[in-house]
């Protein structure tokens, strides 16, 4: 192998890795969302009246709300804030102090609210305010665009 | 000079005070202006309250360093590709809001875009939505405005680029792009359709961020609601007519539960512009959320942009 060929070998090698890279943090970090999901469809159920109050559903969502947004704020290299359909918006890297501060704010309500719940009304009265941050975390760090 | 010089000088006069005069404040009111803006009931305070928040008033005009989200103190800044606009005190304070404002005022301010001066307000103001109101519906609103605790001090003046600077051209902008009418309602469709209609398309506003625009700023409307630009570096609206692309995979009872709690059927949690907007549709009753859900279902469905989910 020639030294031009071993440059074009590293630089592709360079340019996959990273391309592999960001793709992989968007998709963890996608995937870890898409479980804040699955996590809040029975608790919504549950504040509509829709399905039976179940406790241990309710303490397992809070307790995934918790271990999943500690990693998630993990998954921002400067590398992964565009390409692979993220919907992050670039402010994250602007302010990240801000956002790893709305990340604490939801791990420490889903806390509070894991300790305060213990029944039918205490979970009408404290689930809100944790389901609040879904929103307010989406208007100001999350920006969906037209593809 | 011959007789062509003549004529031609003569028309070239004429068209420049035909065009002065055009984007003279009152040529909207002689060609469209509306003798029917008074009111023909007292004004009713609880019906205005809904309205506000149907309105999203709150959304632009709110003062920004207050957690009162009822101080009308203005000032926020809206970024739009004109420039930015910072939206005026609207708080009944006397002398920095417009608590000396009359009912009659305020109506031709909200349905007509003319500011009591008689200048011509800017669309970022989305009277071209708000026209479909009734007087009497303005003035409910109103009557609600003037219970709301007054807030001192004015906005900034607004930063816009030329030529979007010179407000004398928004004259001919109404003419060209402003309907003056009230909506009507459709006889041949449901109370609850008609109602929607009304918190969709007079008083929520919804195509002014979920429908592209042409050139002038105006809303392209054969491709009403099929998807906006992004605004305000918030993100595109999406299309929420019932295509594919849009709301067909949505329930009424999706979209009005969406509108309560800003969860999308798969509970991805509403966020950018929307979030600001479910927190006013939040204070609607069930029965108005379900309107405008009815309302959606029932346009027709165009293809817009598929979108990031
Ligand atoms: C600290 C901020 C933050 C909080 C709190 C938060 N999210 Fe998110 N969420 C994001 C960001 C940022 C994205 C975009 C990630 C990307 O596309 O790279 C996102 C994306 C999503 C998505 C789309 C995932 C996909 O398929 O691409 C869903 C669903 C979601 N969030 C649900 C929730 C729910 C439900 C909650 C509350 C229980 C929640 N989020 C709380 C920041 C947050
Ligand atoms: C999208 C932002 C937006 C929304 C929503 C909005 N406004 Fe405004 N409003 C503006 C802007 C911008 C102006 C200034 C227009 C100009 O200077 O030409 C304005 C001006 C006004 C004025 C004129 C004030 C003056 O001092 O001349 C009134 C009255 C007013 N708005 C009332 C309302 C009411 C009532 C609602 C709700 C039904 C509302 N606005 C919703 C942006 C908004
Ligand atoms: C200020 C701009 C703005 C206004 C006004 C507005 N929207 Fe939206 N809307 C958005 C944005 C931005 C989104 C994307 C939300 C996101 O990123 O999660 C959205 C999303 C939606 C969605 C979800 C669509 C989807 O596919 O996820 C619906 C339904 C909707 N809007 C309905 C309405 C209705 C009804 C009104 C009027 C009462 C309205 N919107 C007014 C900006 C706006």
């Amino acid at each position: 192998m020639n030294a031009n060929r071993l440059l074009l070998a590293l630089s592709l090698t360079a340019v996959v890795t990273v391309a592999f890279a960001s793709t992989e943090s968007i998709g963890d970090r996608q995937r870890i969302m898409k479980a804040n999901g699955a996590a809040t469809k029975p608790v919504v159920a549950m504040l509509k009246g829709e399905a039976p109050f179940d406790l241990a559903t309710v303490q397992k969502s809070l307790a995934d709300y918790q271990t999943g947004i500690a990693t998630f704020v993990t998954l921002f290299p400067d590398d992964s804030k565009s390409g692979a359909k993220t919907a992050a918006s670039p402010k994250i890297w602007d302010d990240t102090a801000g956002f790893k501060a709305a990340a604490d704010k939801f791990a420490s309500d889903a806390k509070t609210a894991a300790s305060a719940i213990t029944d039918e009304a205490s979970f009408k009265a404290a689930m809100p305010t944790v389901l609040k941050n879904c929103g307010s975390c989406h208007e100001t760090w999350r920006v969906k665009d037209a593809q | 000079m011959g007789r062509v010089g003549r004529t031609l000088l003569a028309s070239v006069v004429f068209g420049c005070f035909a065009a002065y005069w055009l984007t003279s404040f009152d040529a909207y009111s002689v060609f469209r202006g509306d003798d029917r803006l008074l009111p023909s009931r007292a004004p009713d305070g609880a019906k205005g309250k809904t309205l506000f928040a149907a309105g999203g008033c709150v959304s632009c005009h709110a003062s920004p360093d207050s957690t009162d989200r009822l101080h009308l103190g203005g000032g926020k800044p809206l970024v739009t590709p004109f420039g930015i606009f910072y939206p005026p005190n609207i708080s009944p304070d006397p002398d920095d809001g417009i608590g000396r404002w009359t009912g009659v005022q305020f109506i031709r301010a909200l349905r007509e875009g003319t500011a009591p001066d008689r200048h011509p307000y800017y669309p970022a103001f989305p009277y071209p939505s708000y026209r479909g109101m009734s007087p009497d519906d303005a003035a409910d609103l109103f009557a609600f405005i003037r219970t709301l605790p007054p807030v001192k001090g004015k906005a900034p003046d607004h930063e816009l680029t030329f030529p979007y600077s010179v407000r004398r051209g928004l004259v001919l902008w109404k003419l060209a792009f402003l309907n003056g009418t009230v909506l009507h309602r459709d006889p041949n469709r449901s109370t609850l359709w008609n109602r929607g209609y009304y918190l969709v398309e007079a008083v929520g506003h919804c195509a002014e961020c979920h429908s592209p625009r042409n050139l002038a700023g105006a809303i392209v409307q054969d491709k009403r609601f099929s998807g906006g630009p992004d605004i305000d570096g918030k993100g595109a609206a999406p299309n929420i007519t019932p295509d594919q692309t849009g709301l067909a995979g949505w329930s009424e009872a999706a979209i009005a539960s969406y509108l309560k709690d800003g969860f999308t059927p798969d509970f991805d949690s509403a966020g950018g512009a929307m979030a600001e907007v479910i927190r006013n549709t939040a204070e609607l009753s069930d029965a108005d959320r379900l309107a405008i859900a009815t309302y959606l279902k029932s346009l027709t469905p165009i293809q817009g942009q598929s979108r990031v989910r």
